[in-house]
C-alpha cells in the first residue's frame, strides 16, 4: 500500500463502532435484562440466544458465551460488526419501550468472539464419520455456516469456491469501516479446522461438470450467492469510470486505492445499502463530492434508516426522483443525464421536459445484482419466476431430491445472517434427509434447536397455559 | 432556611451530637487528625477506633475485601484489622486535641482490654481524663481480638457483657455504650445483659463472621495473606437487614424496651438512616460507605435526612426516633386474612417477562403470557395470586407492578388467636386461601 492510501485507511476507516473495554462489557452486560423468552432472540434470524450470552459475559464466562454465538451462528464473530442490528436484535431490545438505549448486543457479542479468536477457539468438534459426504457450492456465510454443522454432524465436506479467497461478501463485500477483511478470514480459518475440504479457484461448470456434484457426493448446497450487477441499460454504461458496486468495494477492501484514481465528483446510482457502501467508501478513499441518485424518494429506498444518516453524516448528497438515462463522455465518463421522476400508480414515470445534467468522473452502479442460474439449471433444480432457486422453507431443500439451497441464491440478497442461519437449516435437512430417523450424534442438539429458535417446555400446572385473557 | 429547619441535634444514652450521624470505630477514625477533617465536614460525632493496652497490636497486610454484585461495587464489606495499632497515650491526646477543638461533636472511646476489673478501670479512667463524652465496649469483634478472649468473645457470653459493663461503670462518669456483635443466636440476651450490668445503651450490630471467596485461578481464599486467609467481619450495605432486624428485637424486646440505641450496619444513606432511627436507633453509626466515598457524605446525610423530616413534618428526632418498632412483631400476631393480589400496569410494562418466568417456575404460577403471542405483556391471574410480591421485586420498571390489598370479607384472625380459638374457623382460612 502506498502511504497516501495508508494515510486514507488510518483516517477514514477507523472502525465505526470500536470495541468495548472489558469494563465497559461488563457495566453493558449488567445491564441486560435477561428477557425471558426474549424478543431480540426472536429477531435474530439464527436465534443466538442473546440474554445468555449476554449473562455469561457478565459472569466472567466468555469461553461459554463464544460458544453460545457460534452454536446458532458460525458467522457470530463477523455478524458482532457485519449486522444492521438497529433492525434486528437491537431494534427488538425492550430497553426502547423504556425510551432507553438499547443493550449493545452487537458490541457484546465481539466481546466474546474476539476473546475466542484471540484464543483461536473453535469450540466444537467433527462428529464421528457417518459415511456420507456432501458437496458445498459456495464459500460464502451459507456454505460455510453449512459446513461446519454438517462438519459436527460427521458428514465428509467438500467447499468448491470459484474465488480464490474463502468468505463470499462476507470477505470481499462488508463497508471496510464496518468490518475489516480479516475479521473474515479469521472466522473461515476457525470454522474450517472443523476439517472441510476446500476447492478454492474452482468454477461449476468450467472446472467441474455439475453433473459431477450430484453422482460424487450425497448430497449438494448451493450458496452460489447472486451473480454480477445488473446492468443499467443505458447509453455509455461501458466507458471507463463506470464501475459496478461491489467490485468497487472490492478495491478498497484490497486497500488498492489506485485504480480507482481520484475523483471530483463520483455518482452513484441505486438506493439499497450497498449503494450506500459504495457511496460513503468512495467519500472515504478522497472523492470530493459524491453524488447519491435514486429513481424514487428516499423514504423507498431500501437501504436501512441508519444507513442513508451514515451516508448524509459522510456527506453523500442525495438526488432523489431521478433516473439515468446516460452515461455522457467520449472514453471516460464525464457526466450523467438524468430525468426528473414521479411515481405515478406504484412506477417510475419521467416527467417530460425535466432532464439535467451532474458532470462527474466515476459512476458507481448499485441497482442489485443479477441471479446466478446456470449451475442450478445444470442441476435440474427449479427456479422461482424471479430466479431465485425454489426450496421448502422448513429444509431448504430444492426441486431436487439430493440439492439444498440457501443464502442470497434463495432470498435474492439478504444479510450475511441470514446466509448463516440458511446454512444453519440446510445442514439439519440434509441430516433428516440423508439419515431419517436416526438419533443426532451427540453435541448438536443445542444447534438444532435454535433453527426455530429454542422453545419452552409448554408445561403449564393445573391447566393455567388456557387463562390468558 | 426558616425557623422550620427541623433540628437534627441527637442524644444517645447521654451523649449528645449536634446530628445522629457518627463515624463507628473503625479505620476513619483511626486518629485525630481524621476525626478532625471529619468534623469539618459535619460529622455530629466519632467512635474512635478501639483503645486497648500497649503495647498496641501488630496488624496483617492485606485487610479488607469486598462483594461487588452485578457491577455494584461494595455490596458487601470484610476485614481483619485488630484494634488501634498506635499506642494508647498518642491516642489520648489526640482525643483530648479533637475535644477542645470541637467541644460540641461527641467523641466516644471504644474500648477493649483482658476481661479484668483493674484493666477495665484503667483505661476508663483515661478516657475520661481524655475528654471522652461517652464510652463503647467493643464486645464484637469478630477477629483476632476473639481469639485472645476479647471482643466477640465476651460479647458471644451475657455473663460476661454484664461482668464487664459493671467493671466500667463502677469507674466511668460518661454514659457506657456496649457494642453487640450479631454473631449468636439472639442478639437479645446480650442486650439484656448489658442493661443488667448498667449500660446506658447498646450499639449495633458489630461486624458478621466471614470468608469473601475464593480465587478461582489460584484456588486460594479471596483477599488472603500470603495465601491464607482468616474470616473477618462482614458489613455494608449487603447487612442491613440483619442489623435492622436486631435492632428491632431490642427496642421491642420488654426486658430492654427503652434501652437506648446507637444503630450500625449497613447505614449508607440518610434513608437506611432513617429505617434504623424509625426502629428505635437514636444515633446511626457509619463506616463502609464512608470508606468508599470519604467523609464529605455527611453534607447529603445531614441535607437528606433534614428534608425527609421537614417533608413528613418531624421538628426533631424524637418525634420519629421507634415509632415504627411497634408494627414489628412476632410472625403468629399477623393477619392470615390480609390479601393483596399483583396487578401489571400495560401502560408502563416492557415486556421483559421476567416476573411471568419468575412465577411460573418458583413462585405460585398465577402470571399468564399470551399464548398467541401477540402481546408480550404478561397478565395476572388474580384468583390464584397469593399476593406473594416476587413478581414486583423482580420487575424492572419502578411502580409497574403494585401489590393491591383486596377485601376478603373476613375479619382479622391471627395465627395466636387461632389456635387459642381451638383452631376455630380453619375450614374459613382454608377455604379463602385455597379455594
Amino acid at each position: 500500500m502506498d502511504s497516501n492510501s495508508r494515510k486514507i485507511f488510518q483516517e477514514n476507516f477507523k472502525e465505526i463502532h470500536p470495541p468495548l473495554r472489558p469494563e465497559e462489557a461488563a457495566v453493558e452486560a449488567n445491564r441486560c435484562l435477561y428477557c425471558y423468552d426474549a424478543p431480540c432472540v426472536k429477531a435474530c434470524p439464527t436465534h443466538i440466544e442473546i440474554p445468555r450470552f449476554i449473562k455469561q459475559i457478565a459472569s466472567g464466562d466468555l469461553t461459554g458465551s463464544a460458544k453460545t454465538i457460534f452454536e446458532a451462528n458460525a458467522f457470530g464473530h463477523s455478524c458482532a460488526r457485519a449486522c444492521p442490528v438497529e433492525v434486528l436484535c437491537e431494534g427488538a431490545c425492550v430497553y426502547h419501550d423504556w425510551q432507553e438505549k438499547p443493550i449493545s448486543i452487537a458490541l457484546l457479542q465481539r466481546r466474546a468472539t474476539d476473546e475466542a479468536h484471540a484464543a483461536s477457539m473453535e469450540p466444537f468438534e467433527p462428529g464421528p464419520d457417518n459415511g456420507f459426504s456432501v458437496a458445498v457450492v459456495g464459500g460464502g456465510p451459507a456454505g460455510l455456516a453449512c459446513a461446519s454443522y454438517l462438519r459436527r454432524l460427521g458428514y465428509a465436506v467438500t467447499v468448491f469456491e470459484r474465488d480464490k479467497n474463502l468468505g463470499g461478501l462476507n470477505t470481499h463485500g462488508i463497508a471496510e469501516y464496518k468490518m475489516t477483511r480479516k475479521v473474515s478470514t479469521d472466522e473461515v480459518k476457525r470454522i474450517l479446522t472443523l476439517g472441510a475440504t476446500v476447492k478454492s479457484g474452482v468454477e461449476i461448470g468450467r472446472d467441474i461438470v455439475p453433473e459431477d456434484l450430484l453422482t460424487g457426493f450425497d448430497a449438494v448446497f448451493l450458496g452460489i450467492g447472486l451473480g454480477e450487477t445488473k446492468r443499467l441499460g443505458i447509453p455509455g454504461e461501458a466507458l471507463r469510470g463506470v464501475w459496478d458496486a461491489l467490485s468497487f468495494i472490492r478495491h478498497v477492501k484490497n486497500r488498492d486505492l489506485k485504480p480507482l484514481g481520484q475523483s471530483a465528483c463520483t455518482v452513484i446510482i441505486g438506493g439499497g445499502n450497498t449503494a450506500i457502501d459504495a457511496a460513503t467508501q468512495a467519500k472515504r478513499t478522497g472523492a470530493k463530492k459524491v453524488v447519491l441518485a435514486y429513481r424514487r424518494a428516499e423514504a423507498d429506498m431500501s437501504a436501512y434508516e441508519f444507513e442513508r444518516a451514515l451516508a448524509k453524516t459522510d456527506g453523500v448528497e442525495f438526488l432523489l426522483n431521478a433516473a439515468p438515462l446516460r452515461v455522457l463522455g467520449k472514453k471516460k465518463a464525464e457526466g450523467v443525464e438524468f430525468a426528473r421522476t414521479a411515481v405515478k400508480n406504484g412506477k417510475v414515470v419521467e416527467l417530460r421536459g425535466q432532464r439535467h445534467i451532474i458532470k462527474c468522473d466515476r459512476v458507481i452502479k448499485a441497482v442489485g445484482q443479477a441471479k446466478q442460474i446456470s449451475v442450478a439449471k445444470a442441476l435440474g433444480v427449479e427456479l422461482a419466476k424471479d430466479g431465485k432457486i425454489a426450496v421448502d422453507p422448513r429444509t431448504l431443500r430444492s426441486s431436487h431430491p439430493k440439492v439444498f439451497a440457501g443464502g442470497d441464491a434463495t432470498s435474492g440478497g439478504k444479510e450475511v445472517v441470514n446466509a448463516a442461519a440458511d446454512g444453519k437449516r440446510a445442514a439439519y435437512g440434509i441430516e433428516r434427509t440423508l439419515r431419517p430417523g436416526a438419533p443426532l450424534p451427540p453435541g448438536n442438539e443445542y444447534w438444532v434447536s435454535t433453527i426455530d429458535g429454542r422453545q419452552v417446555a409448554p408445561i403449564a400446572p393445573r391447566g393455567k397455559e388456557a387463562a390468558h385473557v | 432556611m426558616s425557623s422550620a429547619t427541623p433540628d437534627l441535634s441527637a442524644n444517645c444514652a447521654g451523649i449528645k451530637s449536634p446530628n445522629p450521624f457518627w463515624l463507628a470505630s473503625a479505620p476513619p477514625t483511626n486518629s485525630g487528625e481524621q476525626i478532625m477533617r471529619a468534623f469539618q465536614y459535619g460529622w455530629g460525632g466519632a467512635v474512635w477506633k478501639t483503645l486497648g493496652q500497649d503495647p498496641p497490636v501488630i496488624n496483617v497486610t492485606s485487610r479488607y475485601g469486598a462483594l461487588d454484585i452485578g457491577g455494584s461495587k461494595i455490596a458487601g464489606f470484610n476485614n481483619i484489622e485488630l484494634i488501634t495499632d498506635r499506642p494508647l497515650e498518642d491516642n489520648l491526646k489526640e482525643m483530648l486535641a479533637v475535644k477542645k477543638r470541637f467541644a460540641d461533636r461527641a467523641v466516644i472511646a471504644s474500648l477493649m482490654v483482658p476481661c479484668e476489673r483493674q484493666d477495665w478501670h484503667d483505661i476508663t479512667a483515661k478516657v475520661v481524663d481524655a475528654g471522652a463524652d461517652g464510652i463503647e465496649l467493643n464486645f464484637g469483634c469478630p477477629h483476632g481480638m476473639s481469639e485472645r478472649g476479647m471482643g466477640a468473645a465476651v460479647g458471644q457470653v451475657p455473663e460476661y457483657v454484664k461482668m464487664v459493663t459493671e467493671f466500667v461503670k463502677e469507674k466511668s462518669s460518661i454514659p457506657v455504650l456496649v457494642k453487640l456483635t450479631p454473631n449468636v443466636a439472639d442478639v437479645r440476651y446480650a442486650a439484656r445483659a448489658a442493661k443488667a450490668g448498667g449500660a446506658d445503651g447498646v450499639s449495633l450490630i458489630n461486624t458478621i463472621n466471614s470468608l469473601m471467596g475464593v480465587n478461582l485461578d489460584t484456588l486460594t481464599p479471596k483477599f488472603a495473606v500470603g495465601g491464607k486467609a482468616a474470616h473477618g467481619g462482614y458489613c455494608g450495605p449487603a447487612v442491613k437487614p440483619i442489623a435492622l432486624n436486631m435492632v428491632s428485637q431490642i427496642a421491642t424486646d420488654p426486658e430492654t424496651k427503652g434501652l437506648p440505641i446507637s444503630g450500625i450496619g449497613g447505614v449508607s444513606t440518610w434513608s437506611d438512616a432513617a429505617e434504623f432511627m424509625l426502629l428505635g436507633s437514636s444515633s446511626v453509626q457509619l463506616c463502609t460507605a464512608v470508606m468508599h466515598y470519604g467523609f464529605r457524605i455527611i453534607e447529603d446525610l445531614n441535607a437528606g435526612l433534614e428534608n425527609w423530616m421537614a417533608a413528613k413534618g418531624f421538628k426533631r428526632l424524637s418525634d420519629f426516633i421507634g415509632v415504627s418498632a411497634p408494627s414489628v412483631t412476632e410472625w403468629k400476631h399477623l393477619n392470615l386474612h390480609h390479601k393483596t393480589v399483583a396487578e401489571i400496569d400495560a401502560t408502563t410494562c416492557i415486556g421483559c417477562q421476567l416476573c411471568y418466568v419468575a412465577c411460573n417456575d418458583t413462585a405460585h404460577q398465577c402470571i399468564a403470557v399470551d399464548s398467541r403471542g401477540k402481546s408480550r405483556k404478561p397478565v395476572v391471574i388474580q384468583e390464584d395470586c397469593v399476593g406473594c410480591n416476587l413478581c414486583s421485586l423482580v420487575c424492572p420498571v419502578d411502580g409497574c407492578i403494585t401489590m393491591k390489598p383486596v377485601e376478603t370479607g373476613f375479619k382479622p384472625l391471627t395465627w395466636d388467636e387461632y389456635m387459642k380459638n381451638g383452631m376455630a374457623g380453619y375450614k374459613e382460612v382454608y377455604k379463602r386461601v385455597h379455594g
